[in-house]
């Protein structure tokens, strides 16, 4: 698939409340052109809420149901059930929740849906922090980050949700990031000819909240792929396929790029270089990959 | 488009839902039409979805909503796109 | 018509059944549970074709109730105690969304410690979230108040979600009799739910996105419009039901013994059906005393209650506290009343925690306030430590 065989409708209008820069709604433009215009979206409080725009208006073209922050995957479960009684089970139920909502106090919610099996698509944006509220720490954020809630930097590694999620033995679960469309895409529409739980985390690199310049928003994407911070893969009924770079990496066909190339760019770890490197942090999470690709290797190669 | 009577938060899809949302750059992409090789990087990276892609793949840049990011000319594998300074408008 | 007799739970799952809604989502809690195991056994036997949902949490069950409403769907649910407050959010979710969602609630103790048995508590933390508040005193006001609250919460000047309270236990499961009408003649009485709104994906809306403090004031305005609608609708729909089926529980209030009534006693759910027998022995006693038992707590009946004021004294039975004010009931009838009515007013807290309040003491708590001569003796703890 390339680029030109995406197709041109857009269901998120421009003029849209997002960040410059915003990877989420790079993913958004993405993932509703995958699943077009017969889509009911399911929004906890999260930046696309914001993203949403202001009342009267909105930015989407497809329904939007916000609902609590941690009540998105219950909130799908109602819709999904509700369209089938209504014999409109060809309509997409998409949960779209950042990591808060989803590896936080969504989780519950989450894992319930997953387990009664509701016929939905649950996509995960995740910039690894709070981001709507001010760049707390989640669930999902680095060790070492910054934040406002870890003034000094996370002192603990964030949670491996795909591991939590694969866990449900729904049909498919995959991980993308903004920075490989074509990859994106092909899952989204995967996922969607699928009936079941469906689970897409997608990486959205984030400039206000990890602090690197708004253009730079697809790079921070690909080196967190190529450093291995990242890993893009699918797993259909729990076979785990490792896609794009990823897959190249796990076959160890190139090098993994070490971990500094991606953490030097994002003001969020500026503490580990300034005033001084920091080397044993930095071989901390360095580290803390190395262990992850070795389960990788053991478990998926 | 049907707009429902009951009186709770419940908006219309509109373009442009935040404004001119243009207003907010302070560096702007311009596309050197020669350089650009239809690889359609910018269309789909564009946060803001302020490239148009015309039926020949060729682009355009929406300077009404583009908030000025960036992305557009990082991404750009033949630097088709630079990102000048609003106040040199020609 | 057919005579069902079981507990309020099972006649509860019965109307529910019978009102047709396109999804139920629920959570298990004492003792709201043999609810909805009613609701699984019709879904076993075929006799309910709708979704049922088995939610992981009962904020997850109110979640779901939403999503399949704002989707159109005739949705109902219920939850007691713990599950009720654990659903607070999503109950403001819902009226601020303006879904006719109806859900039981049977009226259970809040811990620590542990308490199955019944007080108001529970359901009077929900005051302010913008339902539609019944409750009931027996097995077929139950039936017929979950039947007419689908046609209230669904009327085009409402479009408000409905909480039917009852006791735990003295009527989740008890026994009694109630006519069950023919499912025509309940789909005669309740058309199928046409929403208001809807998520459409050929006229797409967003819900609930960021919105300004003057709109949302709107909004708001909105509810409390609703809820003054409701006062007259719940009346109309009460009559309806009178007219088709030749029950009428009251509306707002059921008076009883009013007419002459130099006292009248207001007090709620059990409690109400047991003050009728503490009524009966009254009179016969030579006290002009009468009932009101308060049928619905949101929309407050205001007016009713400055009626009764005018001709009697007033005697409230709150089975809830305000910790740090007085009983629920007696704020909001001494309210009503300011600036229009000086009459005397006497309050008791009785029956929290589960405590039997049988009708001899209904009756003691009646001469007590009568004879006293305190106008305002907002707070008698009834019963407690021995004596009051």
């Amino acid at each position: 698939m390339a680029l030109k065989d995406l197709p041109i409708e857009e269901c998120l209008f421009q003029g849209n409340a997002a960040c410059p820069g915003c990877p989420a709604t790079i993913a958004l433009r993405l993932v509703l052109k995958a699943l077009g215009k017969n889509t009911i979206m399911v929004v906890p409080a999260c930046c696309t809420a914001v993203i949403e725009s202001l009342y009267p208006k909105t930015s989407f073209d497809v329904p939007v149901m916000n609902i609590a922050f941690e009540a998105a995957a219950a909130g799908a479960s109602g819709v999904e059930a509700s369209l089938r009684q209504q014999g409109k089970e060809d309509t997409t139920v998409l949960a779209w929740a950042g990591d808060g909502g989803t590896y936080d106090i969504g989780i519950q919610a989450l894992s319930g849906a997953l387990e009664r099996g509701t016929n939905f698509i649950y996509i995960c944006y995740n910039n690894q922090i709070y981001s709507n509220t001010g760049v707390q720490r989640s669930g999902a954020t680095p060790y070492s980050a910054w934040t406002t809630t870890t003034v000094s930097g996370k002192t603990e590694f964030y949670k491996e949700m795909g591991d939590i999620v694969r866990a449900h033995h729904i049909p498919y679960s995959a991980q993308a990031c903004i920075s490989q469309p074509e990859d994106l895409y092909r899952k989204v529409q995967k996922a969607k000819g699928i009936k079941g739980p469906k689970y897409i985390e997608i990486l959205a690199p984030c400039p206000p909240g990890w602090r690197f310049s708004m253009d730079l928003t697809v790079e921070m994407g690909d080196l967190a792929i190529e450093t291995g911070a990242w890993t893009l893969y699918e797993c259909e009924n729990d076979i785990v396929t490792f896609n794009g770079k990823s897959k190249i990496l796990l076959e160890g066909k190139i090098k993994r790029k070490p971990a500094e190339e991606w953490i030097k760019h994002q003001g969020r770890f500026r503490h580990l270089f300034v005033p001084k490197k920091d080397e044993e942090k930095l071989k901390l999470i360095q580290q803390h990959i190395d262990k992850r690709w070795e389960r990788y290797q053991k478990e998926f190669l | 488009m049907k707009k429902y009577k009951v009186i709770t938060s419940l908006s219309y899809p509109q373009e442009g839902a935040m404004g001119k949302t243009g207003s907010w750059r302070v560096f702007r992409p311009v596309l050197d039409v020669s350089k650009c090789v239809k690889c359609l990087r910018c269309w789909i990276f564009c946060p803001e979805g302020s490239i148009k892609r015309n039926k020949d793949n060729s682009v355009e840049i929406n300077y009404d909503y583009c908030k000025g990011c960036g992305v557009c000319s990082n991404v750009c594998k033949v630097k088709a796109i630079t990102m000048d300074r609003e106040a040199k408008k020609e | 018509m057919t005579i069902m007799i079981d507990t309020g739970n099972y006649i509860a799952a019965k109307a529910a059944v019978m009102a047709r809604p396109q999804v139920v989502a629920a959570y298990p809690i004492t003792p709201q549970t043999t609810l909805v195991e009613g609701i699984a056994n019709y879904v076993a036997n075929g006799e309910y074709k709708g979704e049922y949902i088995c939610v992981e949490s009962e904020h997850s069950a109110m979640a779901a109730c939403i999503g399949a409403s704002e989707t159109g769907s005739r949705t109902f649910t219920a939850t007691s105690s713990h599950g009720l407050l654990l659903m607070h959010e999503m109950l403001h979710w819902a009226s601020l969304a303006r879904l006719p969602i109806v859900m039981c609630n049977i009226n259970r103790v809040i811990g620590p410690g542990w308490n199955i048995w019944t007080d108001e508590n529970d359901s009077i933390a929900q005051r302010d979230t913008g339902w539609i508040q019944f409750y009931c005193s027996s097995n077929q006001e139950i039936f017929d108040t979950i039947i007419q609250s689908f046609k209230i919460a669904e009327h085009e000047k409402i479009v408000l979600p409905v909480m039917i309270n009852y006791n735990a236990f003295i009527l989740s499961h008890t026994s009694m009799p109630a006519d069950i009408p023919t499912q025509k003649e309940i789909d005669d009485f309740l058309p199928p739910f046409k929403p208001h709104w809807k998520l459409d994906v050929n006229n797409p809306v967003t819900h609930g996105n960021i919105i300004g403090t003057a709109y949302y004031e709107h909004i708001r305005k909105g509810m409390q419009d609703a809820q003054d609608h409701a006062k007259k609708i719940i009346k109309d729909v009460a009559k309806e039901w009178e007219r088709q089926f030749g029950r009428h529980h009251g509306d707002l209030i059921e008076y009883y013994h009013c007419d002459d009534a130099e006292y009248i006693l207001i007090s709620t759910g059990a409690i109400g059906a047991e003050s009728k027998a503490a009524i009966n022995n009254l009179r016969k006693e030579g006290i002009k005393i009468g009932l009101a038992r308060l049928r619905v707590f949101r929309p407050f009946p205001e007016e009713e209650i400055r009626k009764l004021a005018k001709q009697s004294e007033l005697i409230v039975i709150d089975r809830n506290i305000s910790i740090g004010s007085n009983g629920a009931f007696y704020n909001e009838i001494k309210s009503a009343l300011y600036g229009v009515s000086d009459t005397k007013v006497t309050g008791f807290i009785a029956g929290l925690g589960g405590k039997d309040v049988p009708y001899h003491d209904i009756e003691t708590m009646c001469k007590k306030a009568i004879k006293s001569k305190k106008v305002n003796n907002s707070q008698i703890w009834f019963g407690f430590d021995g004596g009051e």
